[in-house]
């Protein structure tokens, strides 16, 4: 018996031929399209060049003294509003969480609080920021109340899941003994939910973070602010400083709270 | 044909899986390798092709010394040794046809394999051992839609498209329910026989070891304790192999079990003439 | 003579937990509690707290200016949002681009030199995911001057620690058993990868741009702010003239551009499971 001296991989994905060679060819107009809109300006490039030469200098050899006082007030604002708003979100995050979780809460107040983990995660930090800053004036106070607003969307989605997934069993054990919904809450829901709480937590210390990083941009404080101030300045090294310190900070943090949620639990 | 020597693997915690080995398998034959969980047995067969690097000794398989290869030369000798693995091993999100070439990987060029450009050759060869071990059918299908049985048939396709002088094989039934198993040696044998192929066949299973391989070897925490046929495996043997146990219960067992085996291939058979 | 109630004599009454655990816990909260307090106190020692009070009536005052949203600012956002969807796809591209080599370099079980090359990959990854977009395209803006090419590099950037983190993590988890069998038909270490690691994190490594492409939408979408190009350019614009109406339409049009792009990535995501 002779065999067949050829194969062809059939296509694993899209089987129809004419449809994957269209989205071939609407992808190659795409690229084109889209490049052609990038509108580069080679003049402006090549003066950029030696500003991009200084900016790597300023990273390999960063001025941490000559801007010290306004770097360390902006590391201090940073750190302080990551804490705070982190303790103040997740604090407002568990009646939400617990409230969105389909199978604890009556339906009216799982879609309030559904909706208002929504509205938190829909829209970016640093636009609430600049809503916050407008009502509540420059500064810390509308950093540290746009990440508590993030971290409630964040946090209270994730637990509103988690007690969505857990195990049902338990909880019907728990309620068949005649406990009330409190009791429920604290002897079925809570052991098994808490110790994924407490790693979400520790993370979303290391997103408000590097957050808070940001968010000074348009106004509401920390090194974010700092950075935008030395980058206008043109201050390289100062720039390169304070980039080289949150990432330090960011790597402790996660070194930290991979070791803090390895010991808590 | 193959030839170990003094064969020690000592890992790096101290455990030493693989002490003084030296055993020799002439053409054709096909020896089972039997012993507890955590006899080496495992370690042993890797240290052939070294996907496991031996610690001490010489492994010669025709001639050729394996120990001590640079990775090049070590790669061409691996392609004259195919291996089949318990719970098949194949890459799952391939194709079958894919699988089976990828026996081939150690005779083409890094472009041809990338652009799935084989050999006419290969491709054919291919075609005919899938349908030797009875998947022509199958050859467009992903490795993970087929079951057990047939996976380990895809594994059997993989080893032999390398062209091998020798075939290792680690637990080749674990995972495969006693019909299965049985079509699995049987299929091994047969084609070791058409081959004149030398195999070692790791097995716990001491009675499907007794029912399929002429030679069978026991190993005792990296040692060889026995060494014969399947009728020198007496009850003192078994303890030396394995510690005390009641070998009669067992044998009951297995005499149970072939019966079983035995039925269900009659019906097949009668199933295959209707 | 053993009954139950021997157990009721001594020492031996049931307490949830042992003292010593309970103490701990009690000074770790405590802790937190005074920790808490300090950086209240640091935070808000600069806040004008007649500002924060009056806060309710400017909300109501700017709830008020954003009503009704003004539609006929509409064709005006259509380029820009053109150019906010190309920001985000071509930065993703871009992106994967550089992750995917930075990933193989950092799955210990892919690293050509654990010693000296995966750490260098660790704090690409590292470095790139604690500096926010925003951040990089402050700098690229000053650097290239304002445009797309700024956003698009600061979006590549800002993917390669993302991408590079998620799929390390994907190659470190493949099954060895294939990478054993390939290896044992006498493949070289190209054919390996190809043949042994690809196939198996290639559904994962589809999730995770695609998840990363919807991110970046986000993200594209008011990198404007800092001259990038796209809808923020818009939105400084809009806000800088206090012209409300259309900082409402252009909220609109982000959130709608968001929901698309988050269904988008969810369904190709599930179809990949």
């Amino acid at each position: 018996m002779r065999y067949a001296t050829t194969w062809k991989r059939p296509p694993q994905i899209i089987k129809n031929r004419r449809l994957a060679v269209a989205l071939q060819v609407g992808f190659a107009i795409w690229f084109i399209a889209a490049l052609a809109t990038l509108d580069l300006d080679w003049v402006r490039m090549t003066e950029g060049w030696s500003r991009a030469v200084r900016f790597a200098q300023g990273f390999l050899s960063p001025d941490f003294t000559s801007r010290w006082r306004d770097i360390s007030r902006g590391l201090e604002e940073s750190l302080t509003m990551t804490l705070t708003s982190t303790v103040v979100g997740v604090a407002i995050s568990i009646p939400i969480g617990i409230g969105a979780a389909r199978n604890i809460a009556p339906r009216a107040v799982h879609a309030v609080c559904r909706s208002i983990i929504a509205v938190s995660r829909a829209v970016q930090e640093i636009i609430i920021a600049i809503f916050f800053v407008a009502m509540f004036g420059f500064g810390p106070f509308a950093g540290f109340l746009t990440l508590t607003f993030a971290t409630i969307g964040f946090i209270a989605k994730l637990l509103a899941d988690d007690i969505e997934d857990l195990d049902e069993a338990q909880v019907e054990a728990v309620r068949a003994t005649g406990a009330g919904w409190m009791q429920v809450i604290n002897y079925a829901v809570q052991p098994q939910v808490m110790p994924r709480l407490i790693g979400l937590s520790v993370y979303r210390l290391d997103i408000n973070f590097r957050e808070s990083s940001v968010i000074g941009i348009v106004g509401a404080g920390g090194i974010g602010a700092t950075l935008n101030t030395a980058i206008d300045r043109y201050e390289y090294d100062s720039a390169g400083a304070i980039l080289l310190i949150i990432i330090v900070i960011v790597m402790i943090a996660e070194y930290g709270s991979s070791y803090l949620r390895k010991f808590l639990q | 044909m193959l030839d170990l020597q003094g064969l020690i693997k000592t890992y790096k915690t101290g455990d030493r899986a693989v002490n003084n080995v030296s055993l020799s398998v002439p053409k054709g034959q096909i020896v089972g390798l039997i012993g507890p969980s955590g006899a080496g047995k495992s370690s042993l067969i890797r240290c052939i092709n070294r996907l496991v690097e031996p610690t001490a000794g010489r492994i010669t398989l025709g001639g050729t010394e394996l120990t001590g290869l640079a990775p090049r030369a070590l790669r061409r000798q691996r392609r004259r040794i195919g291996m089949i693995f318990q719970e098949y091993a194949l890459v799952e999100r391939l194709t079958v046809m894919e699988n089976v070439l990828s026996g081939r990987l150690g005779y083409v060029s890094f472009w041809q394999s990338f652009t799935r450009r084989f050999p006419p050759a290969d491709i054919a060869r291919a075609y005919a051992l899938l349908d030797r071990v009875g998947l022509s059918d199958h050859a467009d299908k992903r490795a993970d839609a087929l079951s057990g049985g047939q996976r380990q048939r895809v594994g059997i396709a993989r080893a032999l498209a390398q062209d091998p002088e020798l075939l290792l094989v680690d637990e080749p039934t674990a995972s495969l329910d006693p019909k299965t198993s049985r079509q699995i040696m049987r299929l091994l044998t047969e084609i070791c026989a058409e081959r004149d192929l030398p195999a070692i066949v790791n097995i716990h299973d001491v009675a499907l070891a007794r029912q399929f391989l002429p030679r069978i070897v026991g190993l005792r925490a990296g040692q060889v304790v026995f060494d014969g046929s399947p009728a020198d495996l007496t009850d003192a043997a078994l303890t030396r192999i394995y510690g005390d146990e009641d070998w009669d219960a067992m044998r009951r067992a297995e005499a149970d079990d072939q019966a079983e085996a035995r039925e269900a291939l009659a019906t097949q058979d009668a199933m295959a003439m209707a | 003579m053993t009954d139950v109630t021997d157990h009721l004599k001594g020492d031996r009454i049931w307490t949830w937990r042992t003292p010593r655990h309970r103490l701990l816990l009690w000074a770790g909260w405590l802790g937190l509690v005074a920790l808490f307090v300090w950086c209240w106190g640091v935070m808000t020692k600069g806040t004008i707290w007649a500002f924060v009070c009056d806060a309710p009536a400017q909300a109501a005052d700017i709830g008020g200016r954003m009503i009704p949203p003004s539609f006929g600012y509409l064709p005006e956002l259509m380029g820009p949002l053109w150019d906010t969807l190309n920001m985000a796809t071509l930065g993703t591209m871009l992106g994967v681009v550089m992750a995917v080599p930075v990933a193989f370099l950092a799955a210990r079980n892919t690293s050509p030199s654990p010693r000296l090359l995966r750490p260098v990959a660790m704090f690409v990854i590292v470095a790139s995911r604690s500096i926010n977009a925003l951040i990089w395209a402050l700098l690229l803006v000053a650097i290239l001057g304002p445009g797309l090419l700024a956003g698009i590099i600061a979006i590549a950037l800002r993917s390669i620690g993302f991408i590079g983190k998620l799929l390390y993590e994907a190659i470190e988890e493949t099954d060895p058993r294939q990478i054993e069998a390939v290896t044992a038909t006498g493949a070289g270490p190209a054919q390996v990868l190809t043949y042994g690691i690809v196939p198996q994190v290639l559904p994962a490594f589809w999730g995770i741009t695609v998840f990363r492409w919807d991110i970046n939408i986000r993200e594209s979408a008011i990198l404007g702010l800092v001259g990038a190009g796209g809808l923020g350019l818009k939105l400084q614009a809009s806000l800088n003239t206090l012209a409300w109406p259309q900082v409402t339409m252009i909220l609109i049009v982000i959130l709608g551009t968001v929901v698309v792009s988050e269904w988008i990535s969810g369904t190709v995501r599930r179809a990949l499971i």
